[in-house]
């Protein structure tokens, strides 16, 4: 049995105070009226916009005061998000390995079972977000204002998807819907310890590929209503299957990375460097189809160029430079040549590195998806958005490692337990 | 414990086979001669296949005018075609290629059939982006060479010299990749041959294999590389397939998700074909012990797969058309579900969303009819997924005035089956030249998943001997030879000392 060792706890506990400290911070620091505004934008602009019309200026800055608020908002909705896909990510990579009756990783399956733990806390924690967002505590998303609906005629059109209720309901569906399998899925899998019985496996098996087929379906619509939506004019079919390849690639390398860090404690002795291998060749395979997805997204719609689909590059691409081209380098090129050499593939400190790698570029990946709609040029990394990611990080370690302690890192009785312990690749 | 494998998984080759028999069996169909009912499909694929080659030959010389291609509707069943070759073809490169990298080891009985039929298929994709130029004469001008009109230069913006250069780079990669892995196969052919014509002709196609172990070693690298670069190979060329429409603005065409969904429709589509041929192949050439029932199941499940994903890929589209309120969009879905080619569309959505939910019953998706009877359903419903995608979004756009309906003429039709019996001829020489079972890979698996094996290790275990020591000799008595060789020599050495 796995115990945590009294520093990690502490080290998440203090992530976790320091980054609620940090968030706490953002929310106390957002300007609390529009005067306050004009005053932060008249000392940042001290050349001033002299010739233009007062009216504007006005306009500009109750602009800004919304964005400014937004912002802490918007960092916690982030990291909050992030973190709970990466969970859902790690589920369907189980899942995946269950319905695939893959012979290398069953040895790896406590591990992804401890990640997928968090998906019950940290669906909670995005769901309180979406109704504290429905309750009109913040302006994340436009489409929850009556008053913009109805001055907007595209909007206006949307509500018979787009309403609060209906939202709320479709994501409870899918946050209760992934924890009732993972619960499942892990309750079947602590039975089989006991002793080995053909019906649990299959039903494991049958469970996994039910939950893959809820899974495509849900994700999809929990990427058009959780992220798209923010950016309410705008769409792009590719979109569900984008955000997957991210969760899911970031899913495979917090895998890794814990079970570097399991291993390197001297638990999963069993694990040998053929395992880490296969893991980073994953990490490897899923940053290139993200990149080819992201890819085909970016060039499809630059190349089309039709203004109503255009004008979401446009924005990221003058207000987000080096984070929307960044995450090209982090999530596909710097992990790509790290990672196509056989040797590497195989040393922890450079899976370690390329993890971090990924991990960084993806949650960049959900930062310049979600704050062009909520806080537009008003973005900065200070400490609610670092400290949100603290918090939640913080909150995710802890829940993921207390997880790992509840039941033996290594499952026993399944039946391809034993070609993932002689696995040699 | 090197050749450890769970008990729980189904053996890949069955019967109680020994090497030489899968060297036997393999090589059966090539040494034999063909029958009856073989020169039978062969002389009605040739009669399709030339007979689409006169119809190639008049849309050349009289015009594209011979097509019903119309003002308005520029492309029809010959892209429609070609999309649907190129993704047909795209299942061989994912036995062999994918399947590799995931360590499948039931590709190995698949993957050679498969590919041949990825180079067979793009070679009729292949015809259909000339002979659908109209002045096809000029065709090299789509290369970057260098001329005599001041360097007169392509324009590197065009998803169709994309094509040109994906469609190429596929058919060669695919083919070097395919050769490569016959070469231990036309060897073994090679060594067995008895007449000196055929022994000739297999030695120049293995190129002097040998099989030393350091062959082996390369040629497993090698293996590996050119999976590792065929994937996204794959990938590339049916996305970039996809860009012809993708990049478009014409509503029903520009959308985001073709790059993904044209993909995973060519695997669909691929894994069907194969379906449909080695259902057949297994029969004919009685493989039945190494595309097992448990390949087609697997096959199936691809499918079935591959199905959902390009459903959950329709379902998008319409509501995306739906959320984006551009009415061009809605416009576009709702004439397909409800205009003119409404039956093209419901043919479309029945065969490749409804039928491929069958194979979630596990008798059906191991029912050898039933899956027969699917792959040509999925392979019928994806031809019309292209045939919708591209006649239904032009045929009724932007301006209502441009309106306009497609037939196609004989023409049309003819070069399509022409096609189908190219592909046909060209497959059918294989199946009679070719070892049609990558030989040496399944004899890689053999200890590990054949059931003559597996049998061996249920009954004794893991560590059970997966060889036959050969009988012991009863050694000869020695002392006794030697005292015998001694009192030989004592008597020959008493016998010279006495002289």
């Amino acid at each position: 049995m796995y115990t945590i060792s009294k520093n990690l706890k502490l080290t998440a506990i203090i992530l976790m105070v320091v980054g609620a400290i940090g968030l706490i911070y953002g929310f106390i620091n957002v300007p609390s009226s529009v005067e306050e505004v004009h005053e932060i934008l008249a000392s940042s602009d001290a050349h001033g916009h002299a010739d233009e019309a007062h009216a504007h200026d006005d306009e500009h800055a109750e602009h800004v005061f919304h964005q400014l608020q937004n912002k802490p908002w918007a960092s916690i909705y982030t990291a909050a998000l992030f973190f709970f896909l990466i969970a859902a990510g790690a589920l369907a990579f189980y899942a995946i390995q269950n319905a695939a009756q893959a012979g290398w990783s069953p040895i790896l399956f406590r591990v992804m079972e401890g990640i997928s733990a968090y998906i019950f806390p940290g669906g909670v924690i995005v769901f309180v977000l979406l109704v504290l967002s429905s309750l009109h505590l913040n302006h994340l998303f436009i489409w929850m204002d009556a008053d913009v609906v109805a001055h907007d005629e595209i909007i206006a059109n949307k509500t018979g998807y787009l309403n609060i209720p209906f939202f709320l309901i479709r994501a409870a569906i899918y946050i209760v819907g992934w924890a009732f399998f993972y619960s499942r899925l892990r309750k079947n899998s602590i039975k089989l310890d006991e002793g080995f019985d053909p019906a649990l496996f299959k039903k494991n098996f049958k469970l996994s590929a039910g939950f893959l087929v809820f899974f495509i379906v849900t994700e999809s619509m929990l990427s058009w209503d959780f992220i798209m939506s923010i950016d309410t004019h705008w769409f792009s079919t590719l979109f569900g299957w984008f955000v997957f390849a991210s969760m899911f690639v970031s899913g495979i390398t917090v895998i890794a990375l814990v079970t570097l860090y399991l291993k390197s404690k001297g638990y999963l002795e069993q694990v040998n460097n053929s395992h880490i291998h296969d893991l980073a060749k994953f990490m490897f395979g899923i940053s290139i189809f993200w990149e080819y997805l992201w890819f085909s997204q970016f060039l499809l719609i630059w190349y089309a160029n039709i203004p109503e689909e255009a004008v979401y590059y446009v924005q990221r691409i003058e207000q987000y430079p080096l984070l929307f081209f960044g995450t090209f380098f982090l999530n596909f090129l710097l992990p790509m040549l790290i990672l196509i050499n056989t040797e590497f593939k195989r040393i922890p400190w450079i899976v370690s590195l390329a993890g971090v790698i990924i991990l960084v570029g993806h949650y960049i990946n959900f930062y310049v998806m979600i704050m062009p709609g909520t806080v537009g040029e008003s973005w900065s990394f200070g400490a609610a958005e670092i400290g949100s990611v603290l918090l939640i990080g913080g909150l995710f370690l802890y829940v993921i490692f207390n997880a790992l302690t509840k039941a033996p890192l290594v499952a026993k009785n399944f039946p391809l337990l034993k070609e993932s312990k002689h696995f040699h690749y | 414990m090197s050749h450890y494998e769970a008990p729980i998984r189904k053996p890949l080759v069955t019967g109680d086979k020994s090497y030489h028999d899968i060297t036997v069996e393999i090589a059966r169909p090539v040494e034999g001669k063909a029958n009856k009912s073989w020169w039978i499909v062969f002389s009605i694929a040739l009669i399709a296949f030339l007979w689409g080659l006169g119809c190639i030959v008049y849309t050349v010389s009289t015009g594209i005018g011979t097509w019903g291609l119309n003002k308005t509707i520029g492309w029809a069943w010959d892209i429609t075609n070609f999309v649907w070759w190129v993704g047909i073809g795209h299942a061989g490169t994912l036995i062999s290629a994918v399947l590799l990298l995931f360590r499948q080891k039931w590709r190995m009985a698949i993957n050679r059939s498969a590919e041949a039929m990825t180079i067979f298929s793009v070679v009729q994709a292949g015809l259909f982006p000339i002979i659908h130029m109209g002045r096809p004469w000029l065709a090299y001008w789509v290369l970057p060479i260098p001329n005599q009109y001041g360097s007169l230069w392509v324009n590197f913006n065009s998803p169709l010299l994309w094509d040109v250069f994906a469609i190429s780079t596929y058919l060669s990669v695919s083919l070097v990749f395919w050769w490569t892995g016959l070469l231990p196969d036309f060897a073994m052919l090679r060594d067995r041959a008895v007449k000196p014509f055929q022994k000739h002709i297999y030695g120049i196609l293995s190129f002097g294999w040998s099989g030393r172990v350091k062959d082996w070693q390369r040629f497993e690298e090698v293996s590996l590389v050119l999976a590792g670069l065929a994937t996204p190979l794959v990938l590339s060329v049916h996305t970039i397939v996809s860009f012809d429409f993708a990049t478009s603005v014409i509503p029903g065409w520009h959308t985001t998700i073709f790059p993904p969904y044209f993909v995973a429709g060519a695997i669909f589509s691929g894994f069907a074909m194969v379906n449909t041929l080695l259902i057949i192949m297994r029969k004919v050439v009685s493989l039945e012990d190494y595309i097992t029932v448990q390949h087609i199941e697997l096959m199936n499940i691809v499918i079935m797969i591959t199905g959902s994903i390009v459903g959950v890929a329709y379902i998008t589209e319409l509501f995306m058309a739906w959320y984006s309120g551009v009415e061009y969009e809605q416009y576009a879905f709702l004439n397909r579900a409800t205009g003119p080619y409404w039956w093209a569309y419901w043919a479309m959505m029945t065969c490749n969303v409804f039928s491929p939910q069958f194979m979630w019953f596990p008798k059906l998706r191991r029912s050898i009819m039933f899956s027969f009877f699917i792959s040509i359903v999925v392979n019928i419903g994806m031809w019309f997924e292209r045939f919708v995608i591209i006649v239904t979004s032009l045929h009724r756009d932007y301006m209502p005035s441009a309106w306009t309906m497609f037939s196609p003429t004989f023409v049309d039709i003819g070069i399509y089956i022409g096609t189908i019996g190219f592909f046909f001829v060209l497959f059918l020489l294989y199946a009679r030249t070719f070892p049609v079972i990558a030989q040496a890979e399944v004899k890689s698996i053999m200890k590990s998943s054949g059931e003559k094996y597996k049998k061996i290790r249920e009954e004794k275990g893991d560590d059970a001997n997966l060889y036959e020591m050969p009988e012991p000799k009863t050694l000869p008595d020695f002392k006794k030879l030697i005292a015998e060789a001694n009192s030989k020599n004592d008597s020959s050495d008493a016998n010279s000392k006495s002289e």
